[in-house]
């Protein structure tokens, strides 16, 4: 089958590989590039464990062709930390205990960390929504809440 | 929370230090860095994908099955079928005498589920193996199904499975596990009032995010390493070893995180049938299933259905309980007998009863095959006997908390399954919710005490 060139951005280095055509970005990710962080659950994008990010918007990887994400910035949570230094919201999912098998983390750390660089002082309301579409079947949703809402707390606090 | 040292504290050191503060997870810096690695975190080169044909009948005889399209697919290495495997009849807890072998690695003869594995399929890319499944043809003629605990024990029901011969399993005790204790006629001859109720539940899924799955890599010394999500490592070492009729030193199985199980890893549905591919084809097999396979085709809790009989004094003393419980094993027996016995020594609850009489009978269904989930056999009794207490509280017109103060088990009662009560603390636990909830209860109750009777 006839491969096609893709070429981004990962966690800022620049990334090239021959794919088949209509190869998602999680498998690209996973099995071409090495960084197995984004996770599939279910590949029909309702459980948000393959959660990263694109361009600076929340993307399911598992529904997103690689193809599509040339010349692109692609950020997944494998890229988060700075050598030892983690993010504020892995420290806080760290702190308040809000991973169990960790099976659905990587997605949940995109996803409030995406949450987090638009809306820096989220409600509860507002995590909860930010996390709907990442389920965590350890049922941990309320350390979670904490973390992000802590994560949070400690970006305000940073900055001032 | 308050954390209450005082009632064991000369049975142990009180060094309980733990309860109320912050830990962090030992693993949880490789979860939030998504470094932890999963068994599928894995890639080797040459991987082959193994996708399973499964029937799509809940009973049917299987008349022909003709391979010969799908293996012309492209990208098609290899079509297992029943032939291929050695010893081709298992059952998990055939490794503690729990017998007979009832259930086949790929279908012989007969479809006993809608899902059963009839044919494996191994292709260069998921995508061809998948494709190539489709193109299996598989002839059945379509038996009637027996889906529901009723059917299957109606006289003349259609036999589910053959090496029971019967749709009941037949424990040593007869056709059901049987608890005994004093005499419940004369129980419920002598009760005040009488309250028998019909509990029933549906199969429940695991669901866990992380599906079932496994990596076979052949090694250059002969053995197989197996990396797999299994929560039962040595059921599926032993029960493949039997399966494969290969000693367990050619089988290296590597565990490791499992991304949630909470039961639903511990039937060996998927080990056996990858190590059997990587072996006929010498490379690797990766077996993992869809999230449709995780819903549909993995085991589930079991349905059950329970019906409760109690006899109720005016004053709140249960004096006999009688309990039928129908656990539905599904199509095959998996932990499912484990599971009926298990509830049966469990029924009379935590409450001391002077009469009881269990039957807890596993039962075979044309359905998906049940197994283990956190606490089975015992969680559905659970809150049947629970919504039974509140019923019984009300028709006597009494507080259901200190109705479960008069029945509650004490330290020295003899159970129902001669096992003397030990270590209850259950009045304690019932005392501090009482307060916690702001659930008044007669001063009486707050005077109990798990270790002594009150006259």
């Amino acid at each position: 089958m006839a491969k096609v060139p893709v070429q981004f951005t990962l966690n800022g280095s620049e990334r090239a590989e021959f794919v088949e055509s209509g190869a998602t970005l999680l498998t690209t990710l996973r099995d071409r590039m090495g960084d197995t962080s984004p996770k599939g659950g279910c590949h029909q994008g309702t459980c948000g464990a393959c959660t990263v990010m694109v361009d600076g918007e929340l993307r399911l990887s598992c529904l997103t062709l690689a193809e599509t994400c040339e010349g692109a910035d692609v950020r997944t949570t494998a890229g988060l930390a700075n050598g030892e230094v983690l993010t504020p919201v892995q420290r806080a999912f760290e702190d308040a205990f809000a991973a169990q098998c960790g099976f659905c983390t990587p997605g949940m750390i995109m996803a409030a960390t995406a949450l987090l660089e638009r809306n820096p002082k989220p409600d509860r309301a507002e995590v909860i929504e930010a996390i709907s579409g990442n389920v965590c079947r350890c049922t941990g949703y309320e350390p979670i809440i904490r973390a992000v809402l802590s994560a949070a707390r400690a970006n305000s606090t940073s900055a001032a | 929370m308050k954390l209450s040292k005082s009632y064991f504290a000369d049975e142990r050191d009180d060094d309980l230090v733990e309860v109320g503060q912050s830990r962090q997870r030992s693993d949880i810096r490789g979860h939030v860095t998504g470094k932890t690695a999963y068994f599928g975190d894995r890639t080797f080169p040459g991987l082959l994908h193994l996708k399973m044909v499964r029937s799509p009948h809940h009973h049917a005889r299987i008349k022909r099955i003709d391979t010969s399209e799908a293996e012309k697919h492209p990208g098609v290495a290899r079509i297992v079928t029943a032939n291929d495997v050695p010893h081709n009849l298992y059952t998990i807890l055939i490794l503690i005498q729990v017998g007979p072998e009832d259930e086949h690695v790929l279908a012989v003869d007969k479809v006993r589920w809608k899902g059963e594995a009839v044919v494996a399929v191994l292709a260069d890319t998921a995508r061809a193996a998948e494709e190539a499944a489709a193109k299996v043809k598989v002839d059945y003629e379509v038996l009637d199904p027996v889906l529901s605990i009723e059917d299957a024990l109606n006289p003349g029901a259609p036999i589910v499975n053959e090496h029971h011969g019967r749709n009941y399993y037949l424990y040593d005790s007869g056709e059901c596990r049987k608890v005994r204790f004093g005499n419940v006629e004369e129980g419920f001859a002598s009760a005040d009032h009488i309250l028998e109720e019909t509990y029933q539940s549906g199969p429940i899924e695991h669901a866990p995010l992380e599906t079932s799955g496994c990596i076979v890599a052949p090694e250059a010394n002969g053995r197989f390493t197996c990396y797999t999500n299994t929560q039962a490592m040595f059921f599926t070492l032993d029960n493949a070893s039997i399966i494969l009729q290969m000693p367990g030193h050619k089988l290296h199985m590597v565990g490791g995180t499992v991304g949630g199980g909470f039961g639903g890893k511990v039937d060996v549905t998927i080990e056996p049938i990858a190590i059997l591919a990587a072996k006929l084809t010498g490379r690797p097999v990766s077996f993992i299933y869809s999230r449709e396979e995780e819903m549909q085709v993995s085991s589930p809790r079991a349905a059950e259905k329970l019906v409760i009989k109690d006899g109720v004094m005016n004053d709140g003393r249960i004096v006999a309980r009688q309990v039928t419980a129908y656990i539905d094993a599904g199509a095959y027996s998996r932990h499912s007998p484990y599971g009926a016995q298990k509830s049966a020594a469990h029924f009379p609850g935590p409450y001391t009863i002077p009469n009881v009489s269990v039957d807890s009978y596993c039962v075979y269904t044309n359905r998906t095959p049940s197994s283990a989930m956190r606490g089975f056999g015992v969680t559905i009794g659970d809150f049947a006997l629970e919504v039974q207490m509140d019923k019984l509280a009300r028709k006597i017109g009494m507080d259901p908390l200190e109705f479960r103060f008069i029945n509650a088990y004490r330290d020295g009662d003899m159970k129902a399954h001669r096992q003397l009560t030990e270590g209850a603390a259950l009045i304690e636990c019932m005392q501090e919710v009482s307060i916690i909830a702001d659930w008044p209860v007669d001063e009486r109750f707050m005077a109990m005490s798990s270790r002594t009777r009150e006259n």
